[in-house]
């Protein structure tokens, strides 16, 4: 039995210990990387005063919008399309390799290692392995964004069905329901809910991942940005960053709005 | 769902029985589903009609890409840059992640206080969701490119960008793991006259560490995968620069493979690390 005082001191000290353990982590980072925390602090007021100055859109930038608008509205399609593609992967592999739908070990390991694969390749190989195959095109923003989507969304599917499928899919396999109608009947309805919960994330997720693909690929949203930027045209680059602002955040609370309902 | 089945039991006898049984209950959730779910296939299927492949012959490209794959991972490489250059970026890569998810913890910690429904008052904590909000919407990219025209290319803009993005992420995380503390724990210590730092490190901080643990881990990977993006195209060093150089410019899949297997390795020791962390945790 712990004493009161002495249980005190020793949270005391663990709780110093961490706080210098997290300094230290710090302070060795930024020797290391060479940052100056200083004036690092110092270009934030620098930066958005800079933002504010050149980066605000003007009454010139307005003849920018209709092509801003055009590629963006073509960026999010293109997301949704290749979520929607990755998750109808997605599905059959996690069916096939979760601990309750799945079938023996070996398939269930190789699926995981599968997903986990495809998930840690960061995306800039994806993007520029297909960039040298496929040319600068929409396609190829497609392949990167349906590649990275297929591990996280295999993963997150899986999950889903060993933690929501397993009591209902006992409850129509005691009904003597064969396996396919088990799936249909009782697995996919039930996730039904998270799984798209899920679809809507990784749609925003991937409108923003997409500004990241298309600097690399030349596709999309991010080319557009990267041209304004790199030719000095800081005021189009700054209404086409207010359009990803509006997008995003609309994306946000429309699928906030449809979890409340579905959930 | 279960209300509705519950009154059900009590049969009515003068009330008629249905004449077929009804296989889906019909609500508001479902026909949400199917709505959003018919809404998103037929985007994708007028995407995929109109996507513009630029010409693009698929079959010699899916051969091309399988050449190249085999390339990368049947034959990696160091390459021209040798082994040691390559596991000194993946350090500063490393490095980069965890520094800026310090910096996101700590920041978005105390903004996660003041953000909270349950612990201030509604116009701070919104004022503060929408700066997060705005902040988050921003991809991390363009944040490092911002940063670095006023920092130059390099370290400073990289850790500036990563962190700004970190801290809008974690605030929201963290703010949500407190909403979701009962809120007696709160009301009872407010009653013995506890300060508010008080109540947030001694009632809150205990609460909600697990999850506080478990979603700044989920950062670090996030961080790291950003460190390797922007250093490819912010220039901003770190691996991904070298990914970017030997991809892109000097076109040696050998390396490439080489150093995706490197990185492949560093995301697995980190995804064990948590692992091990989140079950310390919960244990306790």
């Amino acid at each position: 039995m712990q004493t009161p005082v002495k249980y005190l001191a020793r949270k005391h000290w663990k709780q110093t210990g961490v706080i210098a353990l997290i300094g230290s982590i710090y302070l060795l980072s930024s020797y290391i990387l060479k940052f100056d925390g200083l004036s690092g602090i110092l270009a934030i007021p620098r930066a958005f005063t800079w933002l504010w100055i050149n980066f605000r859109p003007t009454s010139n930038s307005i003849q920018y919008l209709p092509s801003i608008w055009q590629k963006l509205i073509g960026t999010v399609m293109l997301a949704v399309a290749s979520t929607v593609v990755a998750s109808i992967i997605a599905i059959f592999v996690a069916i096939l390799g979760s601990k309750v739908t799945g079938g023996n070990s070996v398939i269930q390991t190789v699926v995981r290692g599968i997903a986990s694969f495809f998930r840690n390749i960061p995306l800039v190989a994806w993007a520029m392995i297909l960039l040298f195959s496929f040319k600068q095109s929409d396609f190829t923003g497609f392949l990167a964004l349906l590649l990275l989507s297929v591990g996280y969304l295999i993963r997150a599917f899986m999950e889903i069905i060993e933690d929501e499928a397993s009591e209902t899919m006992l409850a129509l396999k005691a009904t003597g329901a064969s396996y396919l109608q088990v799936i249909f009947q009782a697995v996919i309805p039930q996730i039904m809910p998270s799984l798209i919960s899920w679809i809507l994330y990784m749609i925003e997720n991937n409108v923003r991942d997409a500004t990241l693909v298309g600097i690399l690929t030349g596709t999309g949203i991010g080319f557009v940005f990267d041209i304004y930027y790199k030719s000095f045209r800081f005021d189009a680059a700054g209404m086409t960053v207010l359009l990803i602002i509006v997008v995003v955040i609309a994306l946000e609370i429309l699928s906030n709005q449809i979890r409340k309902v579905i959930l | 769902m279960i209300s509705n089945s519950d009154e059900r039991l009590v049969v009515d006898p003068n009330d008629q029985q249905p004449k077929k049984i009804r296989l889906h209950e019909a609500s508001l959730s479902r026909y949400m589903i199917l709505s959003v779910l018919s809404f998103l296939t037929l985007i994708t299927i007028y995407t995929l009609m109109n996507l513009d492949a630029a010409g693009v012959k698929i079959g010699s490209a899916v051969h091309g890409l399988m050449m190249t794959l085999r390339q990368m991972f049947l034959q990696p490489s160091a390459g021209s840059d040798g082994i040691v250059l390559l596991l000194q970026s993946l350090g500063i890569s490393l490095l980069l992640s965890i520094m800026t998810t310090v910096i996101g913890a700590v920041i978005g910690f105390v903004l996660a206080v003041f953000a909270s429904k349950n612990l201030t008052n509604a116009y701070l904590g919104g004022g503060i969701r929408i700066i997060m909000a705005i902040i988050r919407a921003i991809p991390t990219i363009i944040w490092v490119l911002i940063f670095s025209i006023v920092c130059g290319l390099g370290t400073n803009a990289a850790v500036l960008g990563l962190s700004f993005h970190s801290v809008a992420y974690l605030t929201k995380a963290y703010s949500e793991s407190i909403e979701e503390i009962d809120q007696s724990t709160i009301e009872a210590l407010k009653v013995t006259g506890s300060k508010f730092w008080v109540v947030v490190f001694q009632a809150i901080w205990p609460t909600i560490i697990a999850s506080l643990v478990s979603w700044t881990f989920i950062r670090v990977e996030i961080n790291f995968a950003n460190a390797v993006a922007v250093g490819a195209a912010a220039g901003a060093g770190g691996i991904g620069y070298q990914l970017f150089v030997s991809s892109g410019m000097s076109f040696d899949f050998h390396e490439v493979g080489m150093i995706v297997y490197l990185v492949i390795v560093a995301t697995l020791l980190l995804e064990f690390i948590a692992v091990k962390l989140r079950k310390a945790y919960i244990v306790k």
